[in-house]
């Protein structure tokens, strides 16, 4: 979008100080009739769309160094033999529950970039996903990469959209916030009018900033929620209209990861003006018992982006589509007496799109040449987000990195 | 109300004042969220008496005594070696049903409780040591980790205990932490999250800790921990720059003896007490570290502290703190409500993000603006309706409701909201979700 495009949606939406949204005088429709030309320029803006999965997910066994014999002395019950993996190369294949990712493999849509991390590896769920998601890996920082990216755009809460119940920290910046919709929609108390959430909704002066943020979050459900909604009326397939079912992690996460996607899909074809959309997965910390476990989270990755990339491809939205899948670690190389694994270090990252070079980029970590039992990194987590804040958003990397200068990576074709 | 055109330009400082004067602000903060009688009782006294009245209650509390703990009697898998597939899913069934039951116990205690400042440093803690009764699954278990942090005298007795809590050893899988296969998650936590904070240790302490956990089972038909010492690794162990032949009881004395340990755990009040947005002045954590290990000491000389005195609009209530403060201050308990009612109510916890007994990781809950979403706006705009359905109103003006919901006076934005609802029960959603109730 750019400037003007975007001041008129501002004024449009009611960002900008107008307030029509809510005092009952315009409808969503003439909403998104007003905004319509700027959706026609965001439509053509590229979007990312970030699937965190939480708990540490374990790289060895979603991407198999099948040729490798110290995989299999490390964790023989746990290893998959040669004739199982999905092969994507002739010393690596994928967990044979990946088939929809493996397909997408050989079409050139996926790329894998190998061995990621960072320096001194934190093997605290807690930590090392704040890492990740604030991408300082030094020292604890407040405002997550993509709330910074917000911040310094000046974009409106729905730019970035997580359809989880807690905004994750990647979405927080210092002055803005992406949203979060919920997946089970807006329905307002009976009696209570949209106008009186509007007028909940208004900042007043000499406030403390935590009250005017409890004021915006409502003027952000209003006014998120009738563009999210809006493209769920859009037609297409219905979104699975139960509530996804509640199954706790221990380290966080959403669980369905289904539904997420496809109102991700719904809002692209809609061409809501969102560019990054945060969707998450939990239960990848598989301590014991991990083979069925982790089979059982792989494959509910591989329904869920697998469909999606197939919908969006058929939309036509999937051109400007990027898919990056990260977990907060690695797990160990060893196996525990468990049957399961302990939070390790390096692992791999998935980037999906018709814009992505597919193929693997970076390098398998070796099983052999380990530090303290876990695999080297050979790549910067940052140099991955580097890239895509480069080439999806067109930003300087660096400054939403806290000063880091990622290397670039080919993860993407020349425009 | 309809008539009300006030225009605010006072400054912060003198807002904060209106809102909440510091009375307010000292058992908003301490307890889940005073009523209106309470405020004006507090008033009357002056904040040292009121702050007594709050960290050294007298007596025994009579709504505790409303509230009695539940006897849950044996988990249903105890002394259960085997069982079939159709006794499992009756042990589910019980085991969910008596999740159910100590979830409701322990809102209405909060609720119930006069001894406030004691209930709620009891949710901290729950929130500290963050356990989740779905991976732990067992009620009994949870119930014993819940009267294990009730009871404790202080933080020392308080981790000598939870080192070995079946809960706990669970969550953080202490029970697959054997000599010949370490498991260090419980070891990381220990030191990450419970004791010295992060920092303060190698990955090799970590490591080494992890050895010295090692050992311990959970016996779910004694609802406890049990020494096993063929498992334990009983060689030597260098941790934080000592070397002996650590057990889990020496671990934690090593942590407790630990110059960090009483600072972190000053810091993690001030974020649930103090303030999530402002930092922690160096000289209360140096205060607050001087009366460590005793919790409600620690609390004392924060409430007396002149940080926290400044620190009213600086914190957003959880939803649990909001959830307990609305119920007190309606005059509603769990206790005695429909079955349908109570399940909305714990589904809108639960949606919300926050049910007891439940965190969503051995980080607990989060702090801040993360309450503040457009989702979580949708979410306590239910909530309030299920709670208002409950109240007994039959007339309410928004002053009248301020003044029951010890609001001072209610925003120009509440106002206009309300300027045109006759219906208390609505009136009541607009106070519950409007942002000056949301942040203390």
């Amino acid at each position: 979008m750019d400037t003007v495009t975007r001041r008129r949606f501002l004024i449009a939406s009611g960002v900008g100080g107008a307030g029509v949204l809510g005092l009952g005088s315009w409808s969503i429709a003439q909403l998104l009739a007003k905004s319509a030309d700027a959706e026609a320029a965001a439509s053509q803006e590229p979007v990312l769309v970030l699937v965190t999965l939480y708990g540490g997910n374990d790289g060895l066994n979603t991407v198999v160094p099948y040729t490798d014999p110290a995989y299999y002395r490390a964790r023989p019950e746990l290893a998959y033999a040669p004739e199982k993996v999905l092969r994507l190369d002739e010393r690596l294949g994928f967990n044979p529950v990946l088939r929809g990712l493996h397909q997408l493999w050989g079409d050139k849509r996926l790329g894998i970039v190998l061995g990621v991390g960072y320096p001194r590896p934190d093997r605290s769920h807690f930590r090392s996903m704040d890492i990740w998601q604030t991408a300082a890996p030094e020292s604890p920082a407040n405002t997550g990469w993509v709330g910074r990216w917000l911040d310094g755009t000046n974009s409106p809460t729905e730019t970035a959209v997580s359809f989880e119940p807690v905004l994750p920290p990647l979405l927080v910046g210092q002055t803005r916030a992406g949203a979060c919709v919920s997946l089970k929609g807006l329905k307002l108390p009976a009696g209570i009018e949209p106008g009186m959430i509007s007028a909940l909704g208004q900042a007043e002066p000499n406030e403390p900033d935590l009250v005017t943020r409890a004021a915006t979050g409502y003027a952000d459900l209003l006014r998120v929620d009738q563009l999210v909604r809006q493209a769920e009326q859009g037609g297409g397939q219905s979104a699975s209209p139960d509530k996804p079912e509640a199954l706790a992690t221990g380290t966080g996460g959403g669980n369905a990861l289904v539904p997420q996607l496809e109102l991700v899909a719904r809002c692209l074809e809609a061409r809501v003006p969102t560019r990054i959309y945060s969707v998450s997965l939990g239960g990848f910390d598989t301590h014991a018992q991990e083979r069925l476990g982790h089979e059982r989270m792989l494959k509910q990755l591989d329904d869920a982006v697998s469909a999606f990339m197939r919908r969006i491809s058929a939309s036509g939205a999937g051109r400007r589509v990027t898919v990056v899948v990260y977990s907060e670690f690695g797990r160990r190389v060893r196996a525990n007496a468990s049957d399961g694994t302990d939070h390790g270090t390096a692992g791999p990252i998935l980037v999906l799109g018709d814009s992505v070079t597919g193929g693997f980029h970076g390098e398998q970590p070796s099983l052999t040449d380990l530090v303290d039992e876990d695999l080297r990194a050979h790549v910067d987590f940052r140099d991955v987000f580097g890239t895509v804040l480069g080439s999806v958003l067109a930003a300087d990397p660096a400054k939403y990195l806290l000063g880091y200068e990622p290397k670039m990576l080919p993860l993407f074709k020349a425009a | 109300m309809a008539g009300h055109h006030r225009v605010s330009r006072r400054p912060i400082f003198a807002y904060v004042a209106t809102m909440t004067d510091e009375l307010s602000l000292l058992l908003h903060r301490a307890g889940f969220g005073p009523t209106a009688a309470e405020l004006t009782a507090a008033r009357k006294a002056g904040y040292a008496a009121a702050l007594s009245s709050l960290v050294a209650p007298a007596g025994p509390d009579p709504g505790a005594a409303q509230t009695p703990v539940p006897d849950l009697g044996k988990d249903f898998f105890a002394n259960r070696p085997k069982s079939t597939p159709e006794e499992r899913a009756k042990g589910n069934d019980q085991r969910r049903a008596q999740t159910r039951q100590i979830t409701l116990w322990w809102l209405d205690r909060m609720i119930a409780a006069r001894h406030q400042a004691v209930e709620k440093l009891l949710f901290f803690w729950h929130g500290h040591w963050a356990t989740s009764v779905e991976s732990v699954r067992s009620p009994q278990l949870m119930l014993r980790q819940h009267m294990t942090l009730r009871e404790a005298p202080d933080f020392v007795a308080m981790v000598r205990q939870m080192v070995i809590d079946p809960a706990l050893i669970w969550w953080l899988d202490g029970h697959l932490n054997t000599r010949k296969s370490p498991n260090e998650n419980l070891a990381r936590e220990l030191m990450e999250l419970f004791t010295v904070g992060i920092g303060q240790y190698t990955e090799r302490d970590v490591k080494e800790a992890g050895r010295a956990l090692t050992g311990w089972e959970v016996n779910l038909d004694l609802e406890r921990c049990q020494f096993l010492p063929g498992r334990h690794d009983p060689e030597e162990k260098t941790i934080l720059g000592v070397t002996s032949r650590f057990t889990a009881g020496s671990l934690v004395d090593l942590l407790l003896q630990h110059k960090a340990t009483p600072r972190f755990i000053a810091s993690r009040m001030w974020i649930r007490y103090g303030s999530s947005t402002i930092a922690m002045p160096k000289r209360t954590q140096e205060n607050m570290a001087a009366a460590y290990p005793s919790p409600m000491t620690m609390l004392r000389v924060l409430f007396q502290d002149d940080a926290f005195r400044a620190s009213g609009g600086t914190l957003v209530k959880q939803p649990v703190e909001w959830f307990v403060g609305a119920m007190r201050q309606l005059g509603l308990r769990m206790s005695g409500m429909p079955d349908k009612a109570a399940s909305s109510i714990l589904n809108g916890l639960e949606d919300m993000g926050q049910l007891p007994f439940a965190p969503p990781n051995v980080g607990g809950w989060p702090a801040g603006t993360v309450w503040l979403t457009s989702a979580t706006a949708q979410l306590r705009l239910d909530l309030a309706a299920t709670i208002a359905q409950q109240a007994q109103v039959e007339k309410l003006t928004a002053e009248g409701l301020a003044h029951m919901l010890c609001i001072k006076s209610w925003s120009d934005r509440t106002y206009a909201a309300m300027r045109e609802v006759k219906d208390p029960r609505r009136l009541l959603v607009l106070g519950l979700a409007s942002p000056e109730y949301l942040v203390v």
